[in-house]
């Protein structure tokens, strides 16, 4: 057995995701992540809102919450407040985020709170039945909108830039990137920001074509270029992290 | 002396999502009616390791 799986509930496995889902890799990248950081399984809190990837609070093995819709960062904001000692990370998903949660990502990276925030953006609804999100990009076919999708994509990016806040961006087929950028925000000492891009095959991927979640993820590797400089902006099609 | 690697993988576990059959550079994994199968060809990679998102597969050297 590997060693990181000591930070996982091996009881509730198999994950309730569909096969080839991009969620169980992230959870993978940051049970990873903390157990090389030897981080301390009582000193850790993981929040996680409603959504696929909401669940994933549920296999860690520490204090975890799964909190209203879109209301996972103000309860970690809470959480961070009443025990500063505690490293609280949210883990949750864009359409929780970023969508319903939105505004209160505005707030926390203006307040600075020192929370880790892992967006896995998958780019739809994914449990309602592929829906379009507000990260769903443009003309694209989704169970809402099956003529493409009339609104172009949001950016977090300079939301969370704004406020000189750390953010790094990363997908599933870089796995040790996304781990080195996850080791990085959970060592910041401010508002930490990850955006990773995840596949969702059975919500989006089929209707956008693909024939398998092999495909999506290797797209990642063709669409993604690395990012060698940290102090100026990410462009669309690159990961890395920025920290002004 | 060439290092040999056994693929055990944790059928419990597994989804079948087929990721570690396309990810394997030598072709060593295959789909059977009992799930994913190791035919002993395995090089260590582990790239089927690291992309099993159901953390079902581990990579072992065989130690004589």
């Amino acid at each position: 057995m590997q060693d990181y799986l000591t930070l996982l509930k091996l009881k509730k496995l198999p994950t309730t995701w569909c096969p080839g889902c991009g969620n169980g890799l992230v959870v993978k990248a940051l049970a990873q992540a903390m157990h090389e950081l030897k981080m301390n399984k009582h000193n850790t809190v993981i929040v996680s809102g409603i959504g696929c990837n909401g669940r994933s609070a549920g296999y860690f093995n520490l204090e975890s919450i799964h909190t209203l819709h879109g209301r996972a960062i103000p309860v970690a904001e809470g959480i961070k407040t009443a025990n500063p000692k505690l490293n609280v990370i949210v883990l949750s998903g864009d359409g929780d985020l970023l969508a319903i949660g939105g505004n209160h990502l505005l707030h926390a990276s203006r307040r600075k709170t020192n929370i880790t925030v892992i967006c896995v953006n998958n780019r739809i609804y994914g449990m309602t039945g592929g829906q379009a999100s507000p990260t769903t990009p443009l003309n694209a076919k989704t169970a809402s909108t099956p003529f493409g999708n009339e609104f172009p994509e949001i950016d977090v990016q300079p939301v969370v830039l704004a406020n000189n806040n750390l953010y790094a961006r990363s997908t599933v087929y870089h796995f040790d990137h996304l781990k080195q950028v996850i080791k990085k925000a959970l060592l910041d000492k401010e508002f930490s920001f990850v955006e990773v891009m995840s596949n969702c095959y059975q919500g989006y991927g089929k209707k956008a074509g693909y024939m398998h979640p092999y495909e999506i993820i290797m797209d990642f590797k063709k669409n993604y270029n690395m990012s060698r400089s940290h102090k100026k902006e990410l462009k669309k099609n690159e990961i890395g992290f920025v920290k002004k | 002396m060439k290092k040999k690697f056994k693929v055990l993988i944790n059928n419990k576990w597994c989804k079948c999502c087929s990721l570690c059959i396309k990810f394997c550079p030598v072709k060593n994994l295959t789909m059977t009616e009992q799930g994913v199968k190791d035919s002993g060809k395995c090089i260590g990679c582990k790239l089927c390791e690291r992309y099993c998102p159901d953390f079902a597969i581990e990579v072992q050297e065989i130690k004589k």
